[in-house]
């Protein structure tokens, strides 16, 4: 029986034919009116979907998610401001709509945290390095000189006579 | 001099700590900023009868429950019993938010299910939904005579959940007048 060979490009083509465009079921608004793409696509992408809490809800496909760009969108095309719409979604959703998160009491932590946690790091970092140079000198003595060469010589003999 | 030695012991047992408790929390539950607001002004349809409406203004003078639910949402169905029963006790009237469901379906659920709402607003497109920051169903919100939400519960009521935190929250709120 003879086998049929597909040519390369042939098989490449036909595969990527059967690849499904993933963002195909989003919803397409129109961007002609006073709502720009980019601005759309700005906000929502620093908005979190609450569904799937890892996913802006410009990435995501949960149901919900479609309804709050619909809203994102609508607002924005009846003329509120960037932030007029966060703080629509903020009101009813909490902070944790928001990828960005203010800075107020409840989120110290977590701006300043981190700095916080370098600052000991480098701390420490410093404390041994400077505790370490102090305890070793760079310098060898005369008597440590002759152990070392003994020692290395030992074993390089030892080497050989293997 | 010892002592530093326990330094890395500390460190961990301070993160174990801190994992564990993080590790008891669902991050599905977000405190909701409704809590302590009056309920979000809306006026819809009612489930039961297309011709009358259900709004805002219908959950002011008593203490009530709030329930958002759908007839596609799996846990609902889990939750019903609990509020079949508790709409049966008498202590509350239950309201229901039909959440991004088909009339025809939510009716013939209340049917076959037995139904605890005193009325359910039909929240066809979600919009309602939005108002009331809902992201999961089911969610409960209880409020108070003045229309004022007092807690949010995210998920389905389990009988520990009625027990232990509507029960007591509802009692109070009747209590002050």
């Amino acid at each position: 029986m003879k086998k049929i060979r597909i040519p390369p490009l042939l098989l490449l083509l036909w595969l990527l034919g059967t690849a499904v465009p993933c963002a195909a079921d989003m919803e397409s608004y129109d961007f002609s009116g006073p709502v720009s793409e980019q601005r759309y696509k700005d906000l929502v992408g620093e908005l979190r979907c609450l569904v799937c809490q890892n996913e802006s809800l410009l990435a995501s496909q949960a149901e919900l998610a479609g309804d709050l760009r619909k809203e994102v969108y609508e607002l924005m095309a009846s003329g509120k401001s960037d932030q007029e719409v966060v703080d629509f979604l903020v009101a009813r959703y909490g902070d944790f709509v928001l990828y960005n998160p203010p800075i107020r009491p409840a989120t110290y932590a977590l701006w300043i945290g981190p700095f916080i946690l370098l600052l000991i790091a480098v701390l420490i970092l410093y404390r041994t390095i400077s505790r370490r140079n102090r305890r070793t000198g760079t310098e060898l003595s005369e008597a440590e000189r002759a152990r070392v060469a003994a020692l290395l010589g030992e074993s390089a003999s030892e080497k050989d006579s293997r | 001099m010892k002592a530093r030695y326990l330094i890395p012991l500390a460190i961990f047992l301070g993160m174990a700590v801190f994992l564990a408790i993080g590790l008891t929390l669902d991050p599905k539950k977000m405190p909701s900023p409704l809590v302590g607001k009056p309920v979000p002004q809306f006026n819809l349809t009612r489930l039961e009868d297309p011709q009358a409406t259900f709004g805002s203004e219908d959950l002011k003078g008593q203490v009530s429950l709030m329930n958002v639910w759908a007839t596609w949402c799996v846990s609902c169905r889990a939750e019903h019993r609990i509020l079949v029963a508790l709409a049966k006790s008498g202590k509350v009237p239950i309201y229901g938010l039909n959440y991004k469901d088909r009339r025809p379906d939510a009716q013939r659920w209340l049917q076959q299910l037995g139904n605890p709402y005193a009325a359910n607003a039909f929240d066809a497109d979600g919009r309602v939904g939005i108002e009331w920051g809902v992201y999961g169903t089911p969610e409960t919100f209880v409020i108070d005579r003045q229309g004022i939400i007092r807690d949010k519960i995210i998920g389905p009521i389990t009988p520990e959940i009625l027990s232990q935190r509507l029960l007591p929250l509802i009692e109070q709120l009747q209590g002050n007048t």
